[in-house]
């Protein structure tokens, strides 16, 4: 039995539906397919109702890219970071700077998009060598102040030298360019208008593939399986041979390289940046998809950050024409509800189901399970 | 009562561990004091004393969950001293706990895959690209894991959860986790508690069925049937200190050791008969 | 020395505060090991209905002397505060209390949600402002005329935290409920062996610290005149900063860790700018010394980055003596 590409197939077969399994390899493929077909098609069909939701559709797919790069750190290795959408918001910098009037410098973007990555992972490991030894909640704390501390920096460093023009952000950056194709304007093709928004669409799925396909394979490997010990009892997996502060160090770096690479294409993607896009808040929101969509397991936390930013598009074209057929006036403002709703989450969720929407079986089993049978262990301190 | 070793280091017999002088407090309370041992090559050696006497402390120290206060350790011919616990076993000595700390919600085989990861060197890129080398690799760590596992007599039971396993087998599965680092000197600690007679029976084949493999095995245990039957040298700790080292038999009728177990009086009468 | 004076004393005043709130978080962390994310909250509600019952005594036709005012304003948010406590661990935290630390610290973060937007809704999304019921007094401590001043409402804050303070102590240690909190955070199955009641303890542990909350709160608003429905957040993890500079789950350490994090912001944020200022280098480069002839004050780090120095310190403290000034370990052992 070859357990490791058996493994693999379950985690592929997850996208060919409920019926894929490694006895009917034939089922996981047409699913595969027929998803694929759908993926591809999406774009227009969402260009009917309206341009926007193509934009909208964009930026949940760069959520997804923040919650899987999160849920290496969080999910993966097991630690807790609250403070995540500052290595967003470095990748996003350093995009902006080096691809627009700011500082007139416009590198091409596979250029810039690696050096985002790298910044953000230099980042992720200065901060991670001296904290990652923390306990938990204290993790936790600390990567909040850390995210804080650079937004704060952000939002200040137009004095006295203006690197990042404070709280006012970064206009006009450049969209991305390959060859003649500009990512901004809309080319015509077989008959089909190819928005920006559309052309961005498409680049982001196949980046999104590639991410997938390095989430599934770093989980089933001797990386993973380090982590996951690293998780389960951190004193045996030293016993055992493993450098757990590399390791967590590790998680912490590529997890901060996938929230750079993102940042990046937000950049080119939105055309302006600012502090505004990178507060505390939104670090929760990336954690709360995470958690709630199923720690560790790759297809629940995509489920999970595909709700979490739907959701309030959603709530915004509910909410108000409701309220105003009820109480003839808008009472609560979808924002504030859709926060509302958010909190009530999270709670509810810990409380009833703290594996998540779609739990990893893993992560199912501690939380659910707890630790029994004498493998409790308590090493001598 | 300890002689160093004349031979030769590589030689069955040489020297494989020296203790000199470790000591080890914590706050007001000495766990070792100035202990001494010298573990030989191919040996199955035991670490007896009352509870409390500071011996899974000694385990403690050796494997770099703490650092000695004075002492040091000769492994192999090499110093070995101040390294943290994943680098002692990357030298080649591996553990089992007192407790048994299995990954609990992880299988068997994953279990002895992972103590795989010290021998193995497939890194990010390896994992991500999936090239033939990693692949080779991954290969080579199932099959030796499935190897581990029937060599314990716990392969049928590979694909279960660690923590649904009797707890037997828990036992022989840390065993197995531990000899996948492919270690020089196999340290366990307590690895007969809780098991009945067939079952310790069981054990005992287990570790000379090691031994004869070339691995050095330390033995903390309280079940003195069972190191008088397999261990060949015996270190008896008390309160910290040791009082005996030799060779099982002799040392089970050492006055001090006596007087340890049983108290003082019990080992006068003893040495009046 | 009056400008260092007046930062000394708007320090100690500031520092007052955040030892209450500091209190509140290092005594449900030595009892349960659990920061509560949610108790930043908790003195903002303190802070916004002690502002309801001001502005409506205030505004009545036969107005109360202020002091009256102010102190029913106080008496309204206490027991309101600590419903909230209780309510909070009841609710949220007990169910939890053997999951695995995530999952308390992501309810935290929820409940500090709902409440945030609850009082978005209830009183408003903008900063209301503090009735000023009660004259500002200041007192001059030098002699000469722009010299460091103390108002009556530092002077309040800091007797009043003081008081507090005290109290607290003298429940925790002269009391049987004291020894009762102090054996459940020492061991809590134990503590429930020997017949103490640890749901009631805990619960009462949030109780008070809601009650502590609710004053600063108070505090807060009537110093700064003004309450926001954010205020708690920032508010919170300062005080959580405080708590661990003085070693968590440690009582002196909160209110020792508050004071010095009080005085390390406000001298912090007065002189940062002077320290950094690149003018004092400007006869290293010409371009500097052009550009300070017009502007004197090039300052790298200004009073702006006045919010960081709390993460700061909180980063420092973890990384590099992770008990705290006074109190116990907090990372996992190697």
């Amino acid at each position: 039995m070859d357990r490791a590409s058996d493994a693999s197939l379950k985690s592929y077969a997850g996208v060919g539906g409920f019926v894929a399994s490694r006895r009917h390899p034939a089922f996981a493929w047409i699913g595969v397919i027929l998803v694929a077909l759908v993926l591809i098609a999406l774009p227009f069909a969402l260009a009917t109702i309206g341009t926007a939701w193509v934009r909208i559709t964009n930026l949940a797919i760069l959520f997804v890219f923040l919650a899987l790069g999160l849920n290496i750190v969080v999910g993966f290795a097991g630690l807790l970071d609250l403070g995540y959408i500052a290595f967003y918001a470095v990748g996003a910098y350093v995009y902006a700077l080096l691809a627009s009037p700011h500082f007139n410098l416009h590198l091409p973007f596979w250029a810039i998009l690696p050096l985002g990555a790298a910044v953000a992972c230099m980042f992720g490991v200065l901060l991670g060598a001296p904290t990652l030894k923390l306990r938990g909640d204290y993790l936790a704390i600390v990567t909040l102040g850390f995210g804080e501390i650079i937004r704060i920096f952000l939002n200040n460093l137009s004095q006295p030298v203006n690197i990042t023009n404070g709280p006012q952000g970064v206009t006009l950056i450049d969209p991305f360019r390959i060859g003649t194709i500009n990512f901004r304007n809309t080319d015509t093709f077989a008959g089909l208008a190819f928005t920006g928004p559309i052309k961005y669409y498409y680049l982001l799925l196949v980046v999104l593939v590639v991410v997938i396909v390095i989430n599934l394979r770093l989980q089933d490997s001797r990386i993973g399986r380090a982590w996951e010990a690293i998780r389960e009892d951190e004193v045996a997996a030293r016993a055992m041979g493993i450098n757990t502060r590399n390791m967590k160090l590790l998680a912490f770096a590529m997890g901060a390289s996938f929230g750079g690479i993102a940042g990046g294409m937000f950049s080119a993607m939105q055309g302006f940046i600012s502090p505004e896009s990178f507060i505390l808040v939104e670090s929760i929101m990336v954690l709360a998809m995470v958690v709630l969509g199923g720690m560790g397991n790759i297809w629940g936390v995509i489920l999970g950050a595909l709700l979490l930013s739907f959701a309030p598009e959603v709530l915004r074209y509910t909410v108000e024409p409701v309220q105003r057929a009820m109480f003839g006036r808008m009472l609560v403002e979808p924002e504030v509800i859709r926060m509302l709703l958010f909190g009530f989450a999270l709670v509810l969720m810990m409380l009833f189901r703290p594996a998540g929407i779609l739990p990893s079986a893993t992560r199912k089993r501690e939380l659910e399970g707890g630790r029994t049978n004498g493998v409790q262990g308590a090493a001598p301190r | 009562m300890t002689t160093t070793s004349a031979l030769p280091a590589e030689s069955p017999g040489a020297s494989l561990l020296v203790g000199e002088g470790i000591s080890k407090r914590f706050g007001g309370v000495q766990a070792l004091a100035d202990v001494s041992f010298d573990i030989r090559r191919g040996e199955i050696y035991g670490l007896i004393g009352p509870n409390g006497a500071g011996k899974t402390t000694l385990f403690n120290v050796l494997t770099g969950i703490y650092a000695p206060d004075g002492g040091r350790f000769t492994f192999d011919g090499q110093p070995l001293g101040g390294q943290k616990p994943n680098d002692v076993a990357a030298r080649g000595i591996a553990r089992t706990f007192q407790n048994i700390r299995l990954f609990a919600n992880l299988s068997a085989l994953e279990n002895v895959m992972i103590g795989r990861h010290v021998r193995t060197r497939a890194g990010v890129f390896g994992a991500m690209l999936r090239n033939a080398r990693t692949l080779a690799e991954e290969r080579d760590i199932e099959r030796r894991s499935y190897e581990l596992l029937d060599y314990v007599g716990v392969a049928a039971r590979a694909n279960d959860l660690a923590r649904h396993l009797p707890y037997g087998d828990q036992r022989r599965l840390e065993i197995a986790r531990a000899l996948a680092t492919d270690p020089k000197l196999l340290a366990l600690d307590e690895p007969a508690a809780g098991m009945n007679a067939t079952e310790t029976a069981s054990l005992s084949k287990l570790l000379r069925a090691i031994r004869e493999g070339g691995t050095t095995i330390l033995l903390i245990e309280h079940d003195m049937k069972l190191v008088m039957s397999l261990c060949d040298r015996v270190l008896v700790l008390d309160y910290g200190k040791k009082i005996a080292e030799g060779v099982a038999a002799d040392v089970q009728k050492d006055p001090a050791v006596v007087a340890a177990y049983l108290g003082g009086d019990v080992a006068l009468h003893l040495k009046g008969t | 020395m009056d400008i260092f004076l007046q930062q000394l004393i708007n320090g100690l005043t500031l520092g007052s505060v955040y030892a209450i709130v500091a209190l509140g978080y290092t005594m449900v962390y030595g009892i349960i090991q659990l920061i509560n994310f949610a108790h930043g909250e908790v003195v903002m509600i303190g802070a916004m209905v002690a502002y309801s019952v001001i502005v409506a005594l205030a505004g009545a036709s036969a107005p109360l002397p202020p002091l009256a005012i102010v102190l029913l304003g106080a008496l309204v948010a206490v027991p309101v505060c600590m419903a909230v406590g209780f309510t909070l661990e009841r609710v949220a935290y007990r169910p939890l209390r053997k999951a695995p630390r995530l999952a308390p610290l992501i309810t935290a973060i929820g409940l500090s949600i709902i409440l945030q937007h609850l009082a978005m809704i209830i009183w408003s999304r903008n900063p209301l402002p503090y009735p000023q019921v009660v004259q500002s007094v200041s007192y001059h401590i030098t002699d000469t005329p722009n010299g460091a001043t103390i108002t009556n409402v530092q002077i309040a804050i800091i007797v009043v935290s003081v008081a507090m303070m005290a109290g607290l102590t003298a429940l925790v240690y002269r009391t049987k409920l004291g020894i009762a909190m102090r054996a459940t955070a020492q061991n809590q199955a134990v503590a429930g062996l020997m017949g103490i009641d640890i749901n009631r303890v805990i619960a009462l542990t949030f109780v008070i610290a809601g009650g502590l909350g609710s004053v600063a709160g108070v505090m807060v608003g009537s110093y700064y005149g003004v309450a926001h429905y954010q205020m708690g957040f920032l508010l919170g993890l300062k005080a959580f900063s405080a708590a661990v500079l003085g070693g968590i789950g440690n009582l002196a350490g909160a209110m020792l860790g508050g004071i010095l994090l009080g005085l390390i912001e406000a001298l912090g944020a007065g002189y940062v700018g002077d320290f950094t200022n690149l003018c004092h280098l400007a006869s290293w480069s010409d371009a500097l010394a052009k550009r300070c002839e017009t502007d004197p004050n090039v300052v790298l780090f200004g009073s702006n980055y006045q919010d960081v120095f709390a993460f700061i310190v909180l980063i420092l403290v973890l990384v590099f003596r992770p008990s705290g000034l006074l109190g116990e370990r907090v990372s996992d052992r190697a």
